[in-house]
């Protein structure tokens, strides 16, 4: 059983059809890429399996279950988590406050009046803070951060609660190329635990993450397959080549 | 944030947090607590009569100001509908005292709490609960048009008292003692505000508020989380109203009548207003708002008699404008309000004193 399964995805604005019977399936600990010419559809296929849209039609499974109509929030709770295209840390709470918004966002609101679980969290929001390299920056508002710092803080909220499946949009938007570097070394060591699927412009970064690749173009799956094999695929290349 | 010196290291950051607000609020405490004491010792029994129950007023008015200030402060909700949840538990008291002379406060506190907390549950569960997140002027408007209907209900029914409203003409009773308008009224209502204060303080600080704290900043976001935002939105709004109804309830016994207005968008944008004047999002703004607004109302209605409303408003614009998080927001940072969630080991916590 894959881990999770999205069948004949359509969704569709107005006029506009943005995805048109795409499929996509990420087995267990499996780093997933997904790439395609601008307004091939990727974020709007990762929104719809993150639950930030509704599709027009299609199914999205995860972990056995059917989630198409799940809301956003049930889907996070399930153990899916995403994280944003544009960073959407919160400005004006500390680092350290980010990481604890995310990591006790399992429980019930009687137990986080009481405060009851503050103590025992404080070691999981700080190795999430080490893992990232923000532990100096713990106190500093996360509006103040530099950009690469805030796209790792935003990696790390979507990792504090364990998900299963990570959905990451464009982690390495806009920033250095030793930013990226660093960023590819923070995400690999989480492959034992969870799967990702990674919506990314930069290639060389996808390549270098992936197990397997999907190319979308126009809404729909133009080529499945291992990086070497996406490489190779003329179709890719056609697209990329005329689109790009 | 343009208070936030961010040039300090970390530690010194943390040695900050809270002081300002907590010095606001332990000078309060210490004011309310000893001020007809004060009263007593500066003027005439009469005078000092007249002062204390215009600060029990305050208390009181207090109370109502926090609960607008937890809902729209803290919840993010706009809520021009809080004095249907004062005047509604107002009237619930003021009949029931009139028709079978209940005036225990050990059954009217308890009830003003309990109408405030349903009037509210069902306002909101009206307003708040849908499919898709309502929007702020939503919920203004559903709460204002509640609170409109609610005053026009009372003007129109006959068994309400209509235009004239309800007197109270039992005072409020605990056991044998009869507290009438003075200092037993007034340290009754402290209690409740120093009580409620705390508990507010404590929530607002908790992982709870964190998540309020969230909400506010980035509704959207924080569903990915696996928030429910609308359950938080609903403690909230519920929580306000309970405020409001203990207020209410007070304020009928106190004041020993209850008429329409009270439950009306007079009220409502009274409480708006106080706490918009005073700082939103602080707590210690709510009862800075209605100290000084009450007490501007009183000296300005003295020596300008036509044109008090105008001066007033003109004042209430000016903070507003110029400093959109009111007269608390002239000594309090941005990040200082927000506050900081982080547990500290077992140094002293954030709840604690008023």
């Amino acid at each position: 059983m894959a881990l999770l399964e999205a069948n004949g995805i359509r969704k569709v604005y107005g006029e506009l059809t943005a995805l048109d019977g795409a499929e996509l399936t990420v087995e267990s600990n499996q780093f997933h890429g997904l790439i395609g010419p601008n307004g091939s559809g990727k974020t709007t296929l990762l929104k719809c399996i993150a639950g930030a849209e509704t599709v027009t039609a299609g199914t999205v499974w995860f972990m056995g279950d059917e989630i198409t109509n799940n809301s956003a929030a049930s889907r996070a709770r399930s153990g899916m988590s995403l994280k944003f295209q544009i960073t959407s840390v919160f400005d004006l709470l500390s680092v350290y406050d980010n990481v604890l918004l995310s990591l006790q966002a399992d429980q019930p609101p009687w137990p986080l009046i009481c405060s009851r679980t503050r103590r025992d969290l404080h070691s999981g929001v700080m190795n999430i803070l080490q893992q990232f390299r923000l532990a100096a920056h713990a106190d500093a508002l996360a509006g103040e951060l530099s950009h690469g710092q805030k796209q790792w803080l935003e990696i790390g909220m979507a990792m504090a609660p364990n998900p299963k499946l990570l959905l990451l949009d464009e982690p390495t938007a806009g920033m250095s190329p030793e930013e990226r570097r660093v960023t590819g070394e923070l995400l690999r060591p989480i492959k034992s635990t969870c799967s990702m699927l990674i919506v990314e412009h930069d290639l060389d970064f996808i390549k270098d993450m992936s197990d397997v690749i999907t190319v979308l173009e126009q809404g729909r799956v133009l080529e499945r397959g291992t990086p070497r094999h996406i490489e190779s695929s003329e179709r890719v290349q056609e697209v990329y080549v005329t689109r790009v | 944030m343009a208070n936030f010196d961010s040039g300090t290291s970390g530690g010194s950051r943390i040695v900050r947090r809270f002081r300002v607000i907590t010095i606001i609020e332990l000078s309060m405490l210490v004011v309310f607590a000893f001020l007809p004491l004060l009263l007593s010792v500066v003027w005439s029994a009469d005078d000092s009569f007249f002062w204390i129950v215009f600060t029990t007023k305050v208390l009181i008015l207090s109370l109502f100001g926090l609960s607008f200030d937890l809902v729209w402060g803290f919840g993010g909700m706009l809520s021009f509908g809080q004095a249907l949840f004062f005047g509604g538990s107002g009237y619930v008291v003021a009949v029931l005292a009139r028709d079978l002379d209940v005036s225990s406060a050990f059954i009217v506190i308890p009830l003003s709490v309990i109408v405030g907390l349903i009037l509210a549950l069902l306002l909101a569960a009206f307003l708040l609960v849908a499919r898709k997140p309502p929007s702020l002027i939503f919920i203004a408007l559903g709460s204002l048009t509640g609170a409109y209907a609610a005053e026009r209900l009372a003007r129109a029914w006959y068994y309400l008292g209509g235009q004239n409203g309800v007197s109270v003409t039992h005072p409020l009773t605990i056991g044998n003692i009869e507290l009438y308008e003075g200092v037993g009224f007034y340290y009754l209502a402290f209690g409740f505000l120093f009580f409620v204060y705390l508990g507010c303080r404590f929530l607002v600080r908790s992982q709870f508020g964190l998540v309020l704290a969230g909400i506010r900043q980035q509704e959207e976001r924080i569903k990915f989380f696996g928030y429910q935002v609308q359950t938080y939105k609903v403690i909230m709004f519920t929580l306000g109203g309970g405020i409001a109804g203990l207020a209410g309830g007070l304020y009928a016994f106190h004041e020993g009548f209850v008429w329409p207005t009270l439950m009306g968008p007079t009220y409502s944008t009274q409480a708006v207003l106080y706490v918009l004047f005073g700082g939103v999002g602080t707590l210690a703004g709510a009862l800075i708002g209605v100290a000084a607004i009450e007490f501007a109302t009183m000296f300005l209605a003295d020596y300008f008699q036509n044109i008090w409303p105008i001066i007033l408003g003109g004042l209430l614009l000016v903070v507003v404008v110029f400093r959109p998080t009111g007269l608390v927001g002239l000594l309090v940072s941005e990040r200082e309000r927000i506050g900081s969630f982080r547990w500290r080991g077992n140094k002293k916590e954030e709840s604690g004193n008023e």
